[in-house]
């Protein structure tokens, strides 16, 4: 973009010699000589021409084209696999857990899905469970939990925020914690095993905690009354949400750290998710720490689900995805050919702008001016 | 901050209410600009009501009592608001604007359980911004008025008090009606009262009207008729007369009662016994007066008008796009409800679900409400506020602006109408007036015709001329000789005005008024009496003849007795023929008085007789009789002690040998005695004129008698009320007839060949914009009759001397009349003297009916009309006038830059035709090349037929030129004002119009002021343009108001112009400036951001819109609610405020130079309906992929919901920002740092929210989000390209479009990046370029010079030269 300071405005006028007037002038309503007041202020004035935008035009693309390459190659490093256990076929494993299962069963109904990973996932591989046509954006859903009943807070945790309604309270006790997002909590338990060739059953261990945002686990969920208390005691005049099988308190008896409102299955899950289709992490499977082997070699493996999540009334469907992380995420090739196409179309902008421009901008320059 | 007032009028504008405090009253009731209210109709229907107001002391008080039950005391409140009723009045009165309506049903909504979207607080927050904002600015206003308002009623004045027999002191605020005031000289008046007493003997007093309407002028108040012998002490227990007089009303000039005294005898009270509050009392030590209207009831508080609210077409448009966009929201909202209704019905009791059984049906119709909460900013709320804000900066540079500055007047252009600002770039049509407008109206004598002989005046015109030169040649010079009149005025300020700054508060809180009357009374003070200008230099012809009235035996030369006596008539018309009031220059504001019974000199008795005999017609008898005046007259009257008070300014002896020398001319020095010099003007001599003086009495030897005058402060000022009078008074002084004083029952004039008479003034007719005269009935100082003299308009004069029978005065009538053309085709400003001798008998018949006209309350003025009229018969013709009204300096330029600019300059006047056409030549509104078409008819078919003639003609014109030539042609319309009056009747309005459409000008003569807004009108509103009328006089008040922008121009006639204007400027060259370059920027940067509001709340509110489609239809948003509500209300704010203020499409320089681009201003390029929808069209784009880059980058991914709007916030902000960077034509540090500032401030809020909110904001919790987006390279990747793909269009569409087909704007743009040669040569080029495109086949019409902004000197005396030739 060219620029033009109009100095030539600047006459010679000179501020303050003009205002003052006399000793002893009358207060003069003369207006100050300012640049300001006068509106002689210097100036950048952008005039977007063909001439001007074209170089900016070929630096777009110039940049954006190997910011572009770079990200599709990233995505495409990405190693992901995604595993569907919903059970809508008849061949689906999952099948009869899906048709029978409802909030209200009291029974395990448990499901082997067997799968094959045909190359190995080097370094971590989060483990994901993935929802679909679940609405967590869903306006009233979204505002259903008391946020400071989960930090804590000992007067919310008895009397929760009217936002909860009407999963506030049950059996005249405020529920802990309370609200539609929480009584919805995720509750299929997931477990894998690498079958080795020889035909044995490994299970893979896969890491619970890590798996929320530092903040949300440390700051902004608190379990109420300090974590060295009894959580039990502390939750005794609260009832669990309706949906739930087990108190709040016995999310993960083994871990007190993990355990109560800091549960980190729980905090993924109220950090509800921006679109209908999505995935949560679940668990973590760490390198081994031996860098010969990869984290999870290729083979066969087997997912093995307890079915408690009924998504078949609002078609949804739920999955499993084995994935590897890069510094930009998860795979997704989109951004990588967005960059390479804007970029292109900038730089084909650009050639049809320097045509343009020979053609038309010099005779601007010249001083034939209208038509 | 008081510029900020229109916020409160304009809340007053929707509801008109508590009109009883007066404060505002709509501009609809501004008083009747003219006097011929007599024919309003609810004017006269007062009979029924009326008040009557007795004196309030003891002795009365109980009858005081049951008459003044209704009546309001004297305390003002000009404030809107009490300290408890502010916060419920001013909230009551804002929501009364339709926009703070609509927001407060949002904030209502939201309260409703199942449409609720956001948080309760949260949707309050705008709404309470900007009533905070507005009533700060409220508060602010009305504490300003409370202080001044208790300021004034604290002032002390003196009021009788009863119980202690003595005038006590009081404030003001406890005086109340039927009291009885005391005041002193200088004091101000503080209610309006009825004048029982004055000090003066005449029983007359003076007054100031300044506060009120501007006129610096004294007003002369009469004492109520036959209530006491004047002169004697006024007993305030003596007085027990009862008043009655009509209910108060806002008519400053009316005011109509009796007094009816114990013995029921009734004395009719009108204006002239009103002392209107804050005026001033002047040169009378003390009067009493009764008070009848108090307080809110007086006319002053009635008048007060608060500033003027119109609607811009700007806003008009805008009005219309907000209908539009409430069309879009509502289409939104529908398309979300249905969605909701079907994605409802779809499910069936998911998990995520609440609990609920509403049908689907209905939850859809909730969703609706839900939705227009969540896309409310879809209007944009913060819009109106922009504006206003935007148009009070806008306003600050016009009136910042230098070249907008009149250093001579020490003012520079004041906005009175706030908000319309941006119509100064749309104007299509311009109606000028002409005196005082085009013109200087600085009346000058420049020749007269008496008794059918021309006397041609020649060395005027040449002293004329020099004045000329210099005036243009030498800026400074007139300077120091205005502000020697401006120092004399200080000095008097310092001796008797020295209250003047309460009186200014007296008005109103109103500090533009303020500054009128500051700068008035600065200017006007003996402005129409300034030495230098005034100078007549008599015809040598002329004064000789009427020296033969002295010395007749000297003179070679024996004209015509009779015609000696036609000439003194004339002269001694010319002295008395008015209303102008004397004052001396040691005291100015006292006027000269009357030195009470002279004692009639020895000469007078032979003089009389002389005189006698002169009168009787055709007498060829020489006089021989004739004195030398004793020298002593001058010192009795120096001796009789009143210091000061009396000179008599020329002295008699000098007209005798006037063809001598002018040198001899001024009075010998040795007669004034040098003790009498006042201190005052002793000190003149430290001024440091003297040089000057000197110097220019040698440039012009003429000029010489009155710098001595000077030396000899013999100089009397002539304080007029229109400067025609001032400039007949000045010719006569000229020829030795002069007016020493004046009071109303007599005027002191000094006549060749006697001293001072005393004329005994019997009636004053005043003049009247129905009869266009004025006369006056004297008792003839010489003769004894009663003599009628009449001064008026020549054709009204003519035709009531038609009646004439003799010869002579036939052959008088015949030669005048000839002379009278020739002085209209001179571009003179013409006017007929006549006189009529009443027998005695006549003149008590007549003056029965009179009294009887004067003394009723009801139709008083049309009887005083009528009995006028009945008096003015029978004229006999004594001669005529011509004065010269120069043009003000650059009219022509500037009218030819606004025609450039393709504005239609109309010149509306009331002048004859000639001089009206010889002004429009003199000001290049017509050019030599110019058809001429006349439109002089006598009946309607006429007319009807004249004007398909003219139709043809101009067809003929056009084709004869150019066949593809558009219609403009070089054609000029020159109507009358009859014809007018037939043209403007419905059935040829459409035919007149046509026509004007093919005229380049139209010229409209002889019209009035009604026929002024008629013309207005009928343009305005059948072409529907932009109009702007141009006016200073209370003849254009009518016009003014009827244009879409009326700018006064204050000068010379008062203030009703520019108290009734939208834009008041000190010379017409302004306009240019103000119109072409502030207009332009106006327009242009509001049009822009208005544009660029609509396109940031569209492109913010879709993206809600969009992800609508993501959660169900649910309403729900991804953003945080505060970022939400803050995204337009601080977030993006600031900046296009900066634009709407500061942006500069094209420099002032370029504006000026091409006046071709003010075009895209009025073809509304800036904001037309398809800029309108493109724009919409890029907001949705750009929301589009603002959404979408994001959706797809983040897609099934573990985003969560708030964080999913982090980068699409950061991204929308970026895109907000840039998108004003290309739409903006200039970045000036201001902006640079402003838009810095937003962003920052966007990701300041955001972090600093994001870390700190825990719990807070609950259901879009932010804690946390921000930081971890932003520590993610993917967040950078996505904004960046988001950005650059959204822009990309419209930076494609500038450049191509700036490229292939610039606009004219884009051209000047790209000259002025030029260096300074290529720069001029381009812009010489580009003239050239248009002009070849106007005119192809004439000859090119002359170049604007580069550099006319500064006059040379040749032009201006060409411009000179074409007036006077």
């Amino acid at each position: 973009m060219a620029s033009s300071y109009n100095a030539k405005e600047e006459d010679g006028h000179h501020p303050g010699l003009v205002g003052s007037g006399g000793p002893g002038a009358v207060k003069s309503k003369k207006p100050d000589n300012t640049a300001f007041k006068q509106q002689r202020l210097p100036a950048w004035q952008p005039i977007l021409t063909a001439g001007t935008v074209l170089p900016a035009f070929f630096m777009i693309g110039l940049i954006f084209i190997p910011i572009g390459i770079g990200l599709f190659v990233t995505s495409n490093n990405i190693k992901e696999f995604e595993i569907d256990y919903t059970g809508v076929d008849m061949s689906s494993p999952c099948y009869n857990c899906a048709q029978n299962y409802s909030w209200n069963s009291t029974s395990v109904c448990t499901c082997t899905v067997p799968f094959t990973l045909d190359q190995p996932f080097e370094s971590n591989v989060f483990m994901y469970y993935g929802l679909s046509n679940f609405y967590q954006n869903h306006r009233r859903y979204v505002k259903s939990r008391d946020d400071s009943q989960l930090n804590g807070d000992k007067s919310s945790l008895l009397n929760p925020s009217k936002e909860c309604e009407p999963y506030r309270t049950s059996d005249r006790k405020p529920i802990a914690p309370c609200g539609a997002i929480a009584n919805s909590l995720f509750n299929d338990t997931l477990e894998l095993f690498y079958i080795h060739p020889n035909g044995s059953k490994i299970g893979i261990h896969l890491v619970k905690t890590g798996i929320a945002w530092w903040t949300d686990k440390h700051v902004k969920f608190r379990n109420p009354g300090g974590s060295n208390n009894n959580l039990s005691v502390v939750f005794q005049d609260t009832s669990k949400p309706v949906n739930w099988r087990k108190a709040v308190y016995e999310l993960d008896p083994a871990d007190p750290e993990n355990n109560g409102f800091v549960n980190e299955d729980l905090i993924v899950w109220m950090r509800t998710a921006a679109l209908p289709t999505f995935r949560k992490l679940y668990r973590i499977i760490q390198k081994k720490k031996d860098t010969m082997t990869p984290t999870l070699p290729p083979g066969n493996y087997s997912l093995e689900v307890a079915y408690n999540y009924p998504v078949r009334s609002f078609d949804g469907r739920k999955r499993v995805i084995l994935s590897t992380i890069s510094w930009m995420g998860g795979k997704n090739p989109f951004l990588g050919i967005a960059y390479i196409t804007v970029g292109s179309v900038c730089f084909f902008l650009g050639v049809v702008l320097l045509i343009i421009h020979h053609k038309y901008g010099n005779r601007n320059n010249n001083a034939d001016i209208p038509n | 901050m008081e510029r900020l007032r229109w916020v409160q009028h304009r809340c007053l504008q929707l509801i008109s209410t508590d009109r009883r405090r007066g404060w505002y009253s709509s501009p609809s009731s501004l008083p009747p600009k003219s006097s011929q209210d007599a024919q309003d109709p609810q004017v006269q229907r007062l009979s029924g009501k009326r008040r009557v107001v007795v004196s309030r002391w003891d002795t009365h008080h109980s009858e005081y009592r049951s008459f003044s039950k209704g009546f309001q005391n004297n305390s003002i409140r000009t404030t809107k608001y009490t300290l408890i009723s502010f916060i419920p009045m001013n909230l009551f009165q804002q929501f009364h604007r339709a926009a703070n309506l609509y927001f407060l049903f949002l904030v209502l909504l939201n309260w409703v359980p199942a449409v609720e979207a956001f948080q309760k607080e949260i949707t309050m927050i705008p709404l309470a911004v900007v009533l905070t904002v507005i009533a700060f600015k409220d508060a602010m206003e009305d504490y300003r008025r409370y202080r001044y308002d208790k300021k004034i009623n604290n002032t002390l004045t003196h009021v009788y008090s009863g119980k202690q027999q003595r005038y006590v002191e009081r404030r003001w605020a406890e005086v109340c009606v039927g009291d009885l005031v005391r005041l002193c000289c200088n004091e101000i008046i503080p209610a309006d009262m009825v004048l029982l007493h004055s000090s003066d003997s005449n029983g007359v007093c003076h007054i100031e009207t300044a506060n009120l309407d501007g006129e610096t002028n004294l007003k002369q108040r009469q004492v109520v008729r036959d209530l006491t012998q004047q002169g004697c002490e006024f007993v305030p227990e003596n007085f027990s007369s009862r008043i009655e007089c009509e209910n108060p009303n806002n008519d400053l000039r009316r005011f109509r009662g009796f007094m009816e005294h114990p013995g029921k005898v009734r004395v009719g009270l009108h204006s002239e016994n009103l002392l209107l509050r804050s005026c001033t009392v002047r040169n009378t030590e003390t009067v009493i007066g009764i008070v009848v209207y108090a307080g809110h009831e007086t006319k002053a508080m009635q008048n007060n008008s608060g500033p003027r609210y119109k609607r811009s077409k700007l806003e008009r448009r805008l009005n219309m796009d907000v209908l539009w966009s409430v069309a879009l929201l509502l289409l939104m909202c529908f398309i979300a409800a249905i969605g909701h209704g079907l994605w409802l019905s779809e499910l069936e009791d998911p998990i995520f679900m609440i609990p609920d059984n509403t049908h689907p049906a209905l939850a859809a119709f909730y969703m609706f409400w839900t939705m227009i909460i969540v896309l409310q900013v879809l209007i944009p709320i913060s819009l109106y506020v922009s504006i206003e804000i935007v148009k009070l900066g806008q306003i600050y540079f016009i009136q910042n602006d230098l070249d907008l500055y009149n250093p001579v007047l020490d003012t520079g252009v004041q906005c009175r109408a706030l908000n319309i600002t941006e119509d100064l770039g749309q104007i299509q049509y311009l109606f000028s007036d002409k005196t005082g407008t085009l013109t200087e109206n600085r009346m000058l004598f420049r020749r007269c015709t008496v008794a059918g002989t021309e006397y041609p005046h020649h060395e005027n015109a040449v002293s004329l001329e020099q004045y000329e030169d210099q005036a243009c040649g030498d800026v400074d010079r007139s300077l120091t000789l205005r502000s020697r009149t401006s120092k004399k005025s200080l000095s008097c300020k310092s001796l008797s005005c020295n209250r003047s700054s309460v009186s200014l508060n007296t008005l109103t809180a109103e500090s533009d008024t303020h500054s009128v009357h500051d700068t008035l009374r600065r200017h006007t003070t003996g402005a129409f009496s300034s030495t230098m200008e005034c100078a007549v230099v008599p015809d040598p012809q002329l004064h000789m003849k009427l020296s033969t009235l002295s010395s007749p035996m000297r003179s070679p030369l024996r004209p015509d007795a009779a015609e000696i006596s036609l000439i003194l008539d004339f002269f001694l018309a010319l002295t008395v023929c008015n209303t102008v009031v004397v004052s001396s220059p040691s005291q100015p504001r006292h006027v000269v008085q009357m030195p009470v019974v002279r004692t009639p000199l020895r000469s007078l008795e032979e003089m009389k007789a002389m005189f006698q005999k002169l009168s009787l017609p055709r007498f060829p008898h020489s006089p021989n009789t004739n004195t030398d005046t004793p020298p002593s007259l001058t010192k009795k009257l120096f001796a009789r002690g009143r210091s000061a008070s009396y000179f008599p300014n020329s002295n008699p002896q000098t007209p005798v040998t006037p063809l001598e020398s002018p040198v001899k001319l001024s009075g010998t020095p040795s007669d004034t005695p040098p003790a009498l010099i006042p201190p005052a003007l002793s000190s003149s001599g430290a001024w440091g004129e003297d040089a000057e003086d000197k110097k220019q009495a040698k440039d012009n030897a003429a000029d010489e008698s009155e710098s001595d005058d000077e030396d000899e402060e013999e100089e009397l000022l002539y304080e007029a009320e229109s400067p025609d009078e001032a400039a007949l008074v000045q010719a006569a002084k000229a020829y030795g007839c002069t007016l020493l004083g004046r009071s109303p029952e007599q005027v002191l004039v000094a006549v060749p060949g006697t001293g001072p008479l005393s004329i005994s003034l019997l009636h004053v007719l005043p003049f009247h914009s129905a009869r266009k005269r004025m006369s006056v009935v004297v008792r003839h100082p010489l003769t004894g009759e009663v003599v009628v003299y009449t001064k008026g308009a020549d054709n009204v004069i003519m035709e009531l001397a038609k009646q004439a029978e003799d010869d002579f005065s036939r052959e008088v009538m015949e030669l005048t009349q000839r002379h009278l053309d020739q002085y209209a085709r001179e571009g003179l400003r013409t006017l007929c003297v006549a006189k009529k001798v009443l027998g005695e008998q006549e003149y008590e018949a007549w003056m029965k009916r009179h009294e009887y006209a004067e003394t009723s309350i009801e139709n008083r003025e049309e009887l005083l009309l009528e009995s006028a009229e009945r008096l003015e018969t029978d004229l006999t013709l004594l001669g005529a006038t011509g004065i010269v009204d120069r043009l003000q300096e650059e009219v022509p330029e500037t009218i030819e830059a606004l025609q450039e600019a393709g504005i239609k300059v109309w010149v509306l006047t009331g002048d004859k035709q000639e001089t009206a056409i010889n002004i429009a030549f003199a000001c290049k509104l017509l050019r030599p090349t110019d058809h001429i078409l006349m439109a002089n008819c006598d009946s309607k078919e006429a007319c009807e037929a004249r004007l398909q003639e003219l139709q043809l003609e101009v067809q003929q014109v056009t084709k004869a030129d150019e066949p593809e030539g558009d219609c403009i042609s070089d054609c000029v319309l020159v109507i009358d004002g009859r014809t007018l009056d037939y043209a403007l009747q419905k059935e040829l309005q459409g035919a007149f119009l046509d026509l004007t459409c093919c005229c380049r000008s139209v010229i409209c003569c002889r019209s009035t002021p009604l026929q002024k807004s008629q013309v207005v009108r009928l343009v305005r509103d059948k072409l529907e343009v932009m109009t702007l009328a141009i006016g200073d006089g209370a003849n254009d008040v009518s016009m003014i108001q009827m244009a879409d922008v009326g700018v006064g121009i204050s000068g010379q006639e008062g203030m009703q112009a520019v108290m009734s204007s939208d834009f008041a400027i000190s010379r017409f060259k302004f306009l240019r400036k103000l119109i072409l370059v502030h207009g332009h920027w106006c327009y242009a940067r509001l049009a822009n951001m208005i544009l660029y509001f609509f396109y940031k709340n569209v492109m913010y509110v879709n993206l809600l819109f969009w992800y609508q489609f993501f959660c169900g239809f649910s309403g729900s948003t991804m953003t945080n609610s505060w970022v939400l509500i803050f995204f337009n209300l601080l977030f993006t704010s600031v900046p296009p405020l900066v634009y709407g203020v500061l942006d500069k499409d094209v420099s002032a320089e370029t504006l000026l130079k091409l006046p071709d681009l003010y075009k895209s201003g009025q073809n509304s390029q800036a904001y037309l309906p398809t800029t309108f929808w493109l724009n919409i069209l890029d907001a949705f784009y750009q929301s589009l992929v603002c959404f979408f880059i994001p959706y797809f980058a983040y897609a099934g991914s573990d985003i969560g919901v708030f964080s999913f709007a982090s980068p699409i916030n950061g991204s929308a902000l970026l895109i907000i920002l840039l998108h004003q960077v290309i739409e903006s034509r200039t970045l000036t540090w201001i902006h640079a740092s402003l838009l810095i500032f937003s962003g920052l401030f966007y990701y300041a809020f955001v972090l600093l929210f994001s870390i700190t909110c825990v719990t807070c904001n609950s259901p879009t919790n932010p804690y946390g989000i921000e930081t971890k987006m932003m520590s993610e390279p993917l967040y950078y990747l996505v904004c960046v390209l988001t950005t650059v793909l959204a822009l990309l269009p419209r930076m494609l569409s500038r450049a191509f479009s700036n490229t292939i087909c610039p606009s004219d704007l884009v051209k000047a743009q790209k000259i002025e990046r030029l260096s300074a040669q290529d720069y001029s040569s381009s812009l010489q080029k580009w003239k050239e370029n248009k002009a070849t495109q106007r005119v192809s086949s004439r000859p090119v019409p002359q170049n604007l010079s580069v550099n006319a902004d500064i006059p040379s000197l040749t032009e201006c005396a060409a411009e000179g030269g074409a007036v006077l030739s």
